[in-house]
């Protein structure tokens, strides 16, 4: 990764160009042609240090979401993570340092389905999973700085 | 920040969660694919940039990736008058990328406010913990970090259900 790569990632990160090219765009202001910030994004998203470039939507706008929390027995750990992962409405799954273990979000078209999917995961597990929707989204103005070591 | 979606909207949405096409012409692209104009595509996505329902559109590095591998989520116990400030507090510390209320849940969850940290080495992001609980000072009544010890499942925002069923009509917020 080099100078041009990096400045594509901090700099980047907000306001891709509403123009009709805006890689060309950005090839201006970096001084490289449209062809190169194509193919340099392209490398860093096939490497995995670019997630994707594109819109990062307000949570809930379309569709419903929750975060969900289980306490599963060290024992049956793997079997629930892989049962809970399974869902196709699950997007996110981690294990976490708690006696709450398991944490997960959930979304789907609306607030039943979710409701649907926690049922049946209680059910399957016989486990309490903690409902924990998001009540307030505090914006984040300055975004997430990145800092090179 | 009221903005009502319409379908087109919701479609914009749903075309582009996994990105934008990297082609000269990512918006031409993505428009064709709804069968609408490019630059009416264009207009609508700076609507939503104004209004809030798009955040931003941009580069959205992997900080896994950066080696951002500690992955830590702070949870605070706050009076709920102190909620605003004390999110706008935390949100204005430059290395917070998410934070939300969430509701308590007693007896099995005391915190009703999560900020999400990343840090390179587990030092520095305990040293943002250290930063974070400062900022919120006296309005912090109890916090915790949990810090995450295995990624099981990480995809991006999915509307469409499973690949085969077609998209669904999406309500509006309620």
């Amino acid at each position: 990764m080099d100078m041009i790569d990096r400045r594509l990632l901090d700099e980047y990160q907000h306001d891709l160009p509403l123009d009709p090219r805006p890689f060309a765009a950005i090839g201006r202001q970096l001084g490289i042609a449209e062809d190169e910030v194509i193919a340099r994004l392209d490398r860093l998203r096939q490497g995995g240090t670019v997630s994707r470039v594109g819109a990062v939507v307000r949570p809930n706008v379309a569709g419903a979401s929750t975060l969900a929390a289980m306490a599963v027995p060290p024992e049956w750990l793997e079997r629930v993570a892989a049962l809970v992962t399974d869902y196709p409405e699950v997007n996110h799954n981690y294990q976490r340092e708690h006696r709450l273990n398991l944490w997960f979000v959930v979304a789907c078209v609306d607030r039943a389905g979710i409701d649907m999917v926690l049922a049946d995961i209680s059910r399957r597990t016989g486990l309490k999973v903690l409902d924990l929707p998001m009540l307030e989204d505090f914006h984040i103005d300055l975004g997430f700085g990145l800092q090179w070591t | 920040m009221t903005h009502l979606l319409d379908d087109i909207d919701r479609a914009i949405i749903v075309a582009t969660q996994d990105g934008l096409p990297l082609v000269e012409r990512p918006y031409d692209s993505v428009a064709a694919d709804l069968g609408i104009d490019a630059a009416e595509l264009r207009r609508r996505v700076q609507i939503m940039l104004e209004s809030g329902v798009i955040r931003r559109i941009g580069v959205v590095p992997n900080h896994y990736a950066l080696g951002y591998a500690w992955n830590g989520m702070t949870v605070w116990d706050v009076a709920d008058a102190d909620v605003a400030a004390a999110g706008a507090a935390l949100c204005g510390l430059g290395f917070v990328s998410h934070c939300y209320e969430r509701p308590r849940l007693l007896p099995d969850w005391p915190f009703n406010l999560f900020a999400m940290i990343h840090a390179r080495r587990k030092d520095d992001a305990d040293q943002l913990v250290v930063r974070a609980a400062q900022a919120l000072g006296v309005m912090n009544r109890g916090h915790r970090v949990l810090y995450s010890t295995r990624i099981l499942k990480k995809t991006g925002l999915r509307l469409k259900g499973n690949g085969d069923v077609p998209p669904q009509p999406i309500p509006a917020r309620a």
